[in-house]
């Protein structure tokens, strides 16, 4: 068990998603770096998809109540365990009334992202609602108590890990181990969309060619970006549809907006991208006030960087189950 | 988009979203809309076939291999498919209209020049189709609000809206299933819940539905 002693807004249980759910108006929720979620987990021993806490705002204080294990991935938030550092994307034993703090991640650090997981042995243990342990924040169910977490609270591990083996062994993150950039900005790769075809030609070339600014505005219901206004070549009147996380709308202001996991499934801005889903873990890492640029790509390139992230995760597990294995337990 | 053809586009890699014909949006396609979702939803590769407003998203259980093999049996089952009958429930919300229970009455009778009165007799008279359900989590687009009631949406959205709140949107209306901001315009209020997450389903009503307003009070 865990006890929360300090903690900023919206900091939520998460899992890689509440899928299935759309035809009742539910979105998806879901980790916003579902590849740190997953790494995190595989180096305890879970399944890749137990739930974890998605810590977005810092500092972050938590007490451990009993002896057991955690993990800690995503950004680089110089995570201490009782003063001492812990290696980052790594998993760690941890005795009663030990406490692991999170401070914000630097700018200076070897990968910019903003967003730090806890996994915990089994993942946190709350109850599942429509096949997800994710937190739906509109409707207020899922994850804890249907709410971001709060100081005082306490929260279970499903496994009590009291077995786990401590090992030296670090993932090297998928940030360092498969970069993206386009003149030191992440770089995001996108299809087009529907309306991509209405607006203007320099608008088309613009998109991909120009920084986006990551607004204050961005959260995990959507990115907020600025740069270059995107013109409509014409009106354009909408009927309400379903959409996605990645989807990148165009509102009247040419400002666009890039859907991220807490988006509503449906929407009835024009479409002018979508973020393949293989990136949109790079956008979701990115700060605010940071730069990105959109790569365009095409259907069978994201397949095959969708490929890629699972032969990354699948290459993971092998790694640590070897470890785990030369270390003497199962 | 709105188009004379058919159109089929992608929503990156875990969706594609199909657009019915036409210029307005009617019941016959929407019908037509509910049968083609219940065709693709047994299809490999959909894990969700989801009718919106005359179009129908498909998320995808794993991307498929061929875009345009899906597209051309999607285009080809748009052909076959005849209107799926609307048989479902019919639920009657009352509702308080005016007041606190809807605060941007003035603003709708502002843009009509209805009184509220007429406005409310206008809101009750049609039995409104549930069209499709998203936005959040139970909430139902409906269709068939008289023209005469239309509002355009609000210039600054509101931040929080209450579950229940009836309101109109452009040439649209409905009610909010949970507390949540919204660019519309509250002319009511229902007690109705429309989503529990414990139930099954969670929701009160699925496409195919319909809703009648039934006036419980209303403040001048």
């Amino acid at each position: 068990m865990i006890e929360i002693l300090t903690v900023g807004a919206l900091t939520t249980v998460q899992d890689l998603g509440r899928l299935g759910a759309l035809r009742w108006g539910v979105g998806t929720a879901g980790a916003m770096d579902p590849m740190a979620l997953a790494a995190g987990n595989l180096l305890l021993g879970n399944e890749r998809g137990s739930a974890a806490i998605e810590v977005q705002v810092y500092p972050f204080r938590v007490r451990f109540t009993h002896d057991g294990a955690f993990a800690v991935t995503g950004a680089d938030c110089a995570a201490t365990l009782d003063g001492l550092p812990v290696l980052p994307w790594s998993a760690h034993r941890v005795r009663a009334g030990q406490e692991l703090a999170f401070s914000v991640p630097q700018a200076g650090g070897r990968w910019r992202a903003s967003r730090a997981y806890l996994c915990l042995p089994g993942g946190v243990d709350v109850p599942e609602v429509l096949h997800s342990r994710s937190t739906q924040l509109r409707g207020a169910f899922g994850g804890f108590e249907g709410r971001p977490l709060r100081r005082g609270d306490v929260l279970r591990s499903a496994a009590s890990g009291a077995e786990f083996i401590a090992s030296d062994i670090g993932l090297l993150p998928p940030a360092l181990a498969m970069p993206l950039e386009r003149d030191g900005c992440t770089a995001i790769r996108a299809l087009p969309a529907a309306e991509y075809g209405r607006f203007t030609s320099a608008s088309c070339v613009g998109f991909w060619r120009n920084e986006w600014k990551v607004t204050p505005h961005s959260d995990r219901y959507g990115f907020r970006l600025a740069g270059e206004a995107l013109q409509r070549a014409a009106p354009m009147e909408m009927r309400s549809h379903g959409i996605v996380p990645g989807v990148v709308q165009v509102p009247p202001d040419g400002q666009p907006i890039v859907q991220m996991r807490d988006a509503q499934p449906s929407g009835g801005y024009p479409k002018f991208a979508t973020v393949i889903e293989a990136d949109l873990w790079r956008l979701g890492q990115a700060p605010i006030g940071s730069r990105v640029r959109f790569i365009e790509t095409t259907w069978d390139e994201a397949l095959a960087a969708q490929a890629e992230l699972e032969a990354w995760l699948v290459e993971a597990e092998r790694l640590v189950g070897l470890h785990r294995n030369s270390r003497g337990t199962a | 988009m709105m188009t004379e053809e058919p159109v089929f586009s992608l929503l990156g890699t875990s969706a594609g979203l199909f657009e019915a014909p036409g210029h307005l949006m009617t019941l016959p396609t929407q019908q037509r809309i509910w049968s083609l979702a219940k065709v693709a939803q047994a299809w490999p590769e959909v894990r969700e076939a989801v009718p919106g407003m005359n179009n129908l998203m498909l998320s995808f259980k794993t991307p498929p291999r061929r875009v345009d093999e899906l597209e051309q049996r999607l285009l080809q089952a748009w052909r076959e498919v005849s209107p799926l009958e609307l048989g479902g429930r019919l639920i009657e919300l009352p509702v308080t209209y005016g007041g606190d229970a809807g605060p941007h009455m003035a603003d709708v009778v502002a843009h009509t020049g209805l009184s509220v009165d007429e406005i409310v007799e206008l809101h009750i008279a049609p039995v409104y189709p549930v069209y499709a359900l998203g936005s959040h989590p139970g909430y139902c687009y409906l269709g068939g609000m008289d023209a005469r009631i239309a509002t355009p949406r609000r210039k600054v959205p509101v931040l929080s809206i209450p579950g229940g709140a009836v309101s109109i949107g452009g040439s649209q209306t409905g009610v909010s299933a949970s507390t949540g901001p919204s660019g519309w315009n509250t002319i009511g209020s229902s007690p109705m819940e429309f989503f529990h997450p414990d139930r099954d389903p969670p929701v009160l009503l699925q496409h195919g539905d319909s809703i009648r307003f039934r006036v419980e009070r209303i403040i001048r």
